[in-house]
């Protein structure tokens, strides 16, 4: 704010700046600059408190942390190969399988939260666009394999867009908070899945009535896999599927007035309305799109890698629920999720496999992803309180340099 | 009033991050003197009565209280010394009492109890004497803004303050409540009280005052005594250059009807009527002002005409054309301009550029989007013509529209609204915390927007704005269009009409 500027008030106090708006300047101001600082202190706040858990069962937490992101595969770019019989490189390669994932899941909750919602709903919106995809993925062999992997990714996208829009139509209609619908919608697709392979149920394998697990999908539903073998869980082109849907994301809302009108309502609903836009056509349609991403991401993992899924797999899956932790941490930009699917993608694989229990605790091994998820969350939450602090530590500065 | 000076400040300097507040300020206050401290927002005003009421410490400079250096750690200091403070905000709790409320923390009690009736006797006592007429025993909730406002005083002369600081204390009340208000200090002046008299308002200033301190940039541009001074002269120190106080305008020459409301009833959110059968004509070239004291209605009236807000019954129509219970869409499209109450709140998207602000009604259309697709390119060329021609400053198209001062963010909303070249403007409350400087643009503006021959329908709860402004006249009592003038016609006519034609109830 300059001073020779006569149209320009200078606040009088911190508690005028405050009230003025410049308090909301300084907060961006901080946000921008520290755009990548605050999610990078984060996460080395994280790993600290996580390694300080490594510690206490008695290991060496920099050992551990080498040996995941060895496990991770991150170790490849010191001797890059395509060969797969290097461990690297096949690590490599399931890292960036979940990191498919975890980016499309990631993008389902920052999508819905520039529109001013909290999509909790990611893991429901994904199972249904794996089931979905599974279906049709066995139902239809036969067809020409471009026609089915695109019938496919279509139509579990648009289970995806159609369950989350449940939760966006019952918010616009009657108010119902999105959090809570989503959270039920997520329930009720477990429930579904459940039915769906268990004993009986629809998808359930036609081959092996005693398993509830499904039948494979046909190949020609199989997305081509480029790096590895389709066998051994190789890296199919739902890597590139998710690296568009980042482009997506980001032309989606910085270069369309479909995007202009999401960030209106998600920054201020009322001059939204004031501006003439449709606020309840836009909580609808903003939730149904998170609800693509998340859809997609099942249709991806389906007909990419897993090819089947069982009743059992159902409660050990929570790839909805880290894209929030990715999303969070890449503050709802595309470029960020990106970077958080990568980071977490690493920790998912990383902390699986590979690990040795003189390195680390074999029961914490897995753990410590969570741990970490749930701090990074935990922080990104605390980035207010933190502001808050700031904000006071200043306003008190004058009186306490008296006392 | 005689020359014993109560309080000085000298030298007072204080720096806030960025900015200086207040630098080399001085100021004397008489014994039984009301000294106005009059400066735009941002002067430095409320720096220094918070130094003075020990919120805040100064760089450099001291206080003396009647010739003793003094320096308050808190504003409970600041009161046994005889300071008393009446923010602009109050600070009352609303479900206590007015004499609980004046008697807290310093309560009178019998043991561990309060002693109710000795605290009622010494409130009427001290309302008496000073003709601060209050019902020490009805609940703070159920009294009037004027009323309260007496509170916050007997409050302070319950603690024996005889330096009193007013912050801003007409901007909540109608022009009675004012002029009563001003009746009690003088009142308290007589008393031998001291008043600081804290306002950006010029006539009031030199109405009560005896001497004027302007403030401007956090410099003392002079002090002079108010028997010398005049409007003219003050905001000239006040804004450092010539201002145009009186709005010109040619008489109106009104053509066309562009906005009619037909029997307009509309409810509030709780579903109680607030408007109230309506019915009204704006033309062509011509300013029609809606005067009345906050809450009768106009917010519900507004919105309705704006499709922010569904109408009971009663019809709508801009340039002839029946758009009635329309979307805000179609009324934008039917050519309505808007600038709202709240610019901060409604007009404006504080995190989005201006740029971006600037095609908030028209971002889907040509020049700036086709298809769906936007061109951030055209938009910030619309937005560096426009911040141009209205004279935006403190940034340039991509600059967030929270980081603008007051006065910028409000010609952003007028640059939009006024360059989509709407047959109809509603401008409400348009000059809001706004400075002279940015007031006197605005109206201006305005002014021009009319002689073009827009329909202007002017909502304001500053009735001098109204005056000033308007061709026309209409008075809104609960939601009831209760007088209409044309011409000439007094301020205390339309005070009175504002509380609905009866005597101040308050009193």
């Amino acid at each position: 704010m300059s001073t020779i500027d006569p149209n320009s008030s200078a606040p009088e106090s911190p508690e005028e700046a405050a009230s003025s708006g410049t308090l909301i300047a300084s907060i961006a101001l901080k946000q921008r600059a520290g755009g990548i600082a605050v999610p990078a202190v984060t996460v080395v706040v994280a790993f600290l408190m996580g390694g300080l858990v490594v510690l206490a069962t008695g290991h060496n937490p920099l050992l551990a942390y080498r040996d995941i992101f060895d496990g991770a595969g991150l170790n490849w770019i010191f001797h890059p190969t395509t060969n797969l019989v290097n461990t690297a490189a096949y690590n490599l390669s399931q890292t960036l399988l979940q990191t498919t994932t975890l980016i499309l899941c990631g993008l389902a909750v920052a999508f819905a939260f520039r529109c001013g919602m909290f999509n909790i709903g990611g893991q429901g919106q994904y199972f249904v666009g794996l089931f979905v995809a599974n279906w049709l993925g066995v139902d239809f062999a036969g067809l020409n394999p471009f026609l089915h992997v695109l019938l496919c990714i279509v139509a579990g996208t648009l289970a995806g867009a159609l369950w989350a829009g449940i939760a966006g139509f019952l918010k616009a209609t009657v108010g119902a908070h999105e959090v809570i619908s989503t959270i039920m919608l997520n329930w009720i697709a477990i429930w579904v899945g459940s039915w769906l392979f268990g004993a009986g149920g629809p998808l359930q394998s036609s081959a092996n009535k005693s398993l509830p697990v499904s039948n494979d999908i046909a190949n020609s539903a199989k997305l081509p896999v480029i790096w590895g073998q389709q066998e051994l869980q190789g890296l199919s082109i739902g890597i590139f599927v998710a690296l568009a849907a980042l482009v997506v994301f980001w032309v989606l809302l910085n270069r369309t007035t479909l995007g202009y009108e999401v960030r209106a309502v998600g920054f201020n609903p009322e001059a939204a309305a004031y501006g003439g836009i449709n606020v309840k056509k836009n909580l609808i349609r903003a939730m149904a799109i998170s609800g693509a991403f998340a859809g997609l991401a099942g249709t991806i993992d389906m007909t990419g890698y897993l090819y089947h899924y069982g009743q059992s797999d159902i409660p050990f899956s929570s790839v909805g629920f880290l894209g929030i932790a990715v999303a969070l941490l890449g503050r709802n930009t595309a470029v960020g999720t990106g970077l958080g699917a990568l980071l977490f993608g690493a920790l998912l694989f990383g902390t699986t496999h590979g690990l040795t229990s003189n390195v680390i605790q074999p029961e914490l091994a897995g753990n410590l992803t969570y741990i970490i998820q749930g701090l990074v969350v935990l922080f990104i939450g605390a980035d207010v309180l933190i502001l808050y602090v700031w904000n006071t530590r200043k306003k008190l500065r004058p009186r306490r340099a008296r006392a | 009033m005689n020359d014993e000076i109560v309080l000085e400040m000298r030298g007072i300097r204080k720096e806030f991050p960025g900015v200086l507040a207040n630098d080399d300020v001085s100021l004397d206050v008489r014994r039984g003197e009301v000294h106005a401290l009059l400066g735009e927002n941002g002067a430095g005003k409320s720096t220094l009565m918070n130094i003075l009421y020990g919120l805040y410490k100064p760089d450099a400079g001291e206080v003396l209280l009647r010739g003793r250096p003094s320096s308050f750690a808190s504003a409970r200091d600041a009161i046994n010394a005889g300071i008393g403070m009446v923010h602009q905000h109050f600070m009352l709790i609303p479900v206590m009492t007015v004499a609980e409320n004046i008697v807290l923390g310093i309560e009178p009690h019998h043991g561990l109890f309060l002693d109710e009736h000795g605290a009622e006797q010494r409130v009427r006592e001290l309302s008496e004497r000073f003709g601060l007429a209050v019902d020490p025993g009805a609940l703070v909730s159920e009294i009037t803004v004027g009323q309260e406002q007496r509170v916050e005083i007997l409050k302070a002369l319950y603690r024996n303050a005889d330096i009193l600081v007013l912050d801003e204390p007409t901007a909540v009340l109608t022009p009675q409540e004012a002029h009563e208000l001003f009746g009690i200090i003088n009142s308290l002046k007589t008393d031998g009280k001291s008043i600081i008299f804290i306002s950006h308002k010029l006539n009031e200033v030199l109405e009560i005052a005896d001497r004027i301190t302007v403030l401007r940039r956090g410099k003392v541009i002079e002090t002079v005594d108010a028997a010398g001074a005049t409007e003219a002269s003050l905001a000239r120190a006040m804004v450092g250059r010539e201002v145009l106080l009186r709005v010109e305008k040619a008489p109106a020459q009104p053509g066309d009807v562009l906005l009619s409301v037909e029997d307009l009833r509309v409810v509030d959110d709780r579903g109680i009527e607030k408007v109230r059968g309506v019915s009204f004509e704006v033309r062509a070239g011509e300013i029609v002002g809606v005067a009345g004291v906050d809450g009768n209605g106009q917010s519900e009236l507004i919105d309705a005409i704006a499709g922010l807000r569904k109408t009971e019954s009663g019809s709508v129509s801009i340039g002839g054309r029946k758009v009635t219970a329309a979307s805000a869409r179609e009324m934008l499209d039917a050519g309505l301009g808007h600038i709202p109450e709240d610019r901060q709140r409604r007009g404006l998207v504080l995190e989005f550029s201006i740029a971006e602000n600037i095609e908030l009604h028209d971002y889907a259309r040509a020049p700036v989007a086709r298809w769906g697709w936007l061109f951030p390119k055209k938009m910030i060329a619309l937005a560096r013509r426009l911040i141009r021609e209205f004279d935006v400053r403190g940034g340039g198209p991509l600059t967030r529209a929270g980081g603008l001062s007051g006065g910028n963010q409000q010609k952003v909303v007028a640059a939009r609204e006024i360059a989509r070249d709407p047959k109809v403007l509603i401008a409400a409350q348009p000059t809001r915390g706004l400075d002279v400087g940015a007031i006197e643009y605005l109206h201006r503006r305005l002014v021009e927007e009319r002689d073009k021959g827009r329909a202007l329908l002017l909502i304001s709860l500053e009735l001098d704005e109204i005056l000033s402004l308007a061709d026309r006249i209409l008075v809104v009592y609960e939601g009831e269009i209760v007088g209409e003038h044309t011409g000439e016609v007094s301020e205390e006519q339309i005070g009175l009409e504002m509380l609905g034609g009866k005597e101040k109830a308050a009193a």
